[in-house]
């Protein structure tokens, strides 16, 4: 059950947001990486080596990563404050919650290798909590970008954006989905391609395989739209409401929780804007997730080509 | 300033925050007074901080990590111009910006803090912009001694240090307690000072009472070039009121009206003895 690309194979995120920082760091030298121990983790060795007064590390020590992130944003630095996802928004979450949020400091909180990137090594290093604990904290935008366009979009954007933000991405390459030159905004999902029965929502590393579910879904005559939603908050309830009206069922699709992520920010929507359809979300159940590398756990749980189509099935037979 | 100008502040802000704690019927009184001396030498001694220069990105700054004692930070900033005193009339009560904890809602202050543990690492991020930028603000933190418990603060210890964040200075209230009793008993500190060196820093200790001495002392920092500076600031908590100086339960609490009578008429006495 490998991984069979349909389209263009671009890198991985993890680079192109190295790639896209040097470029925003060349050009302002008041954009700094924090890291703690997580530059090589980070993909981040040639930004330290180009831009060597640029990198903050701070050393294994996540909570006074994103504490001295925030001094550094206070005092005028543009600050990504990077580590692994499962870290960052655990071990550090009271610093996000009161130093970056609460506090409104203007922090790029980057969850790198986030999801279930790091596989096989297990539930310390996965965070498939994290936009749920987010999601719950006042002022705290969230970005999930699904390819190379929108992680670099996400990031230059981020260096602009004067209150938090939390950016989280894999380690893998990926395919692009997007033409170049495709309009982004934070905020504003993307429609990857339209269609009219089922409408998968989905976010992150996650769409490419709503994507292929998409064009599997294709071949048997049901028509599929892909929004990637790379923005969970705040949530583009325009495309949610569109999808609701203009297709017969939902499936929303995230590297996550079930509990609290995309999904649950789409039903509670929905449901208090008046508006039922079939909807289903898939993501992580709540047990202990199974081992396997990230695409193995992706299919265990239905995250895949196969899965996602017999999901749609079912849900348009209802 | 005069030293004596300064000790009498130091006699009104007492009773100041004791006032606008008995109105919102909540405060940290025993932590407030025993930083307030710590404050008034800061804010009229140290800093050059001012209403008007608060958004200069050259002003020192000064961050409270132990934010509970609020108290005291609201008097003197109101009593520094930042806003109106009456405004404290609001403390506490619904929709008040004035909250039991700081924030930067009100101006003068940093930062939101009053979960412990988060003031260093923040002054440390500071500190080191200041490093970057080549600009010579200075950065000072208090925090309390029962605080250092966190384990948060010795990560930034490390890290203020490995920066060599000489423009960093941390103030511990040293009070020798916290809400359960004595530090020593809860969680020994003990030999602090000797922890500090340990990781990079330069240790002072004072009498946090001694205001011109507390100013001098703060004023010499950076204690030696390329590291970050400490002042153990010995302090009882509660001072200034007799009933309340070193006595745990008022970490937090709300004097009764006979209490509060006779903690103004110490206050007032103190006053008294200051100016004949
Ligand atoms: C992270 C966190 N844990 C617990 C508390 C509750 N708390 C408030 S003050 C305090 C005691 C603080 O003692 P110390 O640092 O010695 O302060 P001081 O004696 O100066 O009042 C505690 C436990 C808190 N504010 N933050
Ligand atoms: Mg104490």
């Amino acid at each position: 059950m490998s991984f069979q690309p349909a389209m263009e194979m671009g890198k991985a995120n993890l680079e192109i947001f190295c790639e896209t920082l040097i470029g925003l760091a060349q050009a302002n030298k008041n954009v700094l990486a924090v890291t703690s121990d997580s530059r090589g983790s980070g993909k981040l060795m040639p930004f330290a080596q180009a831009l060597p007064d640029q990198i903050v590390e701070v050393g294994i020590a996540e909570q006074n990563l994103v504490g001295v992130a925030a001094g550094l944003a206070s005092a005028g630095k543009i600050v990504y404050a990077v580590s692994p996802g499962s870290f960052l928004t655990a071990r550090s979450l009271e610093q996000i919650k009161n130093d970056v949020c609460y506090s409104d400091q203007p922090v790029k909180l980057i969850g790198i290798s986030s999801g279930v990137s790091y596989g096989a090594l297990g539930s310390t290093h996965h965070s498939i909590h994290d936009i749920a604990v987010l999601r719950a904290i006042h002022n705290c935008t969230i970005v999930v970008p699904a390819d190379n366009l929108e992680t670099a979009e996400a990031i230059k954007a981020a260096a602009a954006m004067t209150h938090p933000v939390f950016i989280r991405f894999g380690k893998r390459a990926l395919p692009h989905l997007h033409q170049p030159g495709t309009p982004f905004a934070v905020g504003k999902s993307i429609q990857v391609c339209d269609g009219s029965d089922i409408a998968f929502i989905a976010t992150g590393e996650a769409v490419v395989q709503a994507t292929l579910a998409a064009q599997a879904l294709e071949q048997s005559g049901v028509s599929a739209r892909v929004i990637s939603m790379h923005t969970i908050k705040p949530l583009d309830m325009d495309a949610v409401l569109k999808a609701a009206k203009e297709c017969k069922a939902i499936a929303t699709v995230e590297e996550h929780s079930v509990m609290g992520g995309l999904g649950e920010a789409c039903a509670a929507y929905l449901i208090q804007a008046g508006v039922s359809v079939p909807f289903k979300i898939v993501g992580f159940p709540d047990e202990d997730t199974v081992t396997g590398s990230q695409l193995e756990i992706f299919n265990h749980y239905g995250i895949c080509q196969q899965g996602l189509v017999q999901t749609a099935l079912t849900l348009l037979k209802t | 300033m005069t030293d004596i100008e300064l000790k009498r502040k130091s006699i009104e802000y007492r009773m100041a925050l004791l006032k606008y704690i008995k109105l919102a019927n909540a405060g940290h009184t025993g932590g407030s007074l025993s930083c307030v001396d710590i404050l008034n030498v800061l804010y009229n001694r140290v800093l050059n901080v001012t209403p008007d220069n608060f958004a200069d990105p050259l002003r020192d700054r000064y961050v409270q990590s132990k934010g509970h004692s609020v108290e005291a930070l609201y008097v003197v900033l109101a009593d520094k111009g930042f806003f109106p005193i009456s405004d404290l009339e609001t403390l506490c009560q619904f929709q008040s910006p004035y909250v039991g904890h700081p924030t930067r809602k009100i101006k003068g202050i940093e930062q939101n803090t009053g979960a412990l543990g988060h003031g260093l690492a923040f002054s440390a991020g500071v500190a080191l912009a200041g490093k970057k930028d080549q600009a010579d603000y200075r950065v000072f933190t208090l925090l309390g001694d029962g605080e250092l418990a966190e384990g948060s603060n010795w990560e930034s210890m490390l890290t203020a240090a490995h920066y060599g964040l000489d423009n960093l200075t941390a103030i511990v209230d040293r009070n020798k307690l916290q809400i359960s009793g004595s530090t020593e008993d809860v969680c020994a500190l003990e030999n602090l000072a000797a922890k500090f060196e340990a990781f990079g820093w330069v240790v002072r200790s004072a009498d946090g009472h001694d205001l011109p001495a507390l100013g001098d002392i703060l004023n010499s920092t950076p204690f030696e070039p390329g590291k970050p500076s400490v002042v153990i600031a010995n302090t009882t908590k509660g001072k200034g009121v007799s009933f309340m100086e070193n006595v745990t339960k008022w970490h937090h609490g709300v004097p009764s009206d006979e209490q509060y009578e006779q903690a103004m008429t110490e206050l007032q006495a103190r006053l008294m003895e200051v100016d004949a």
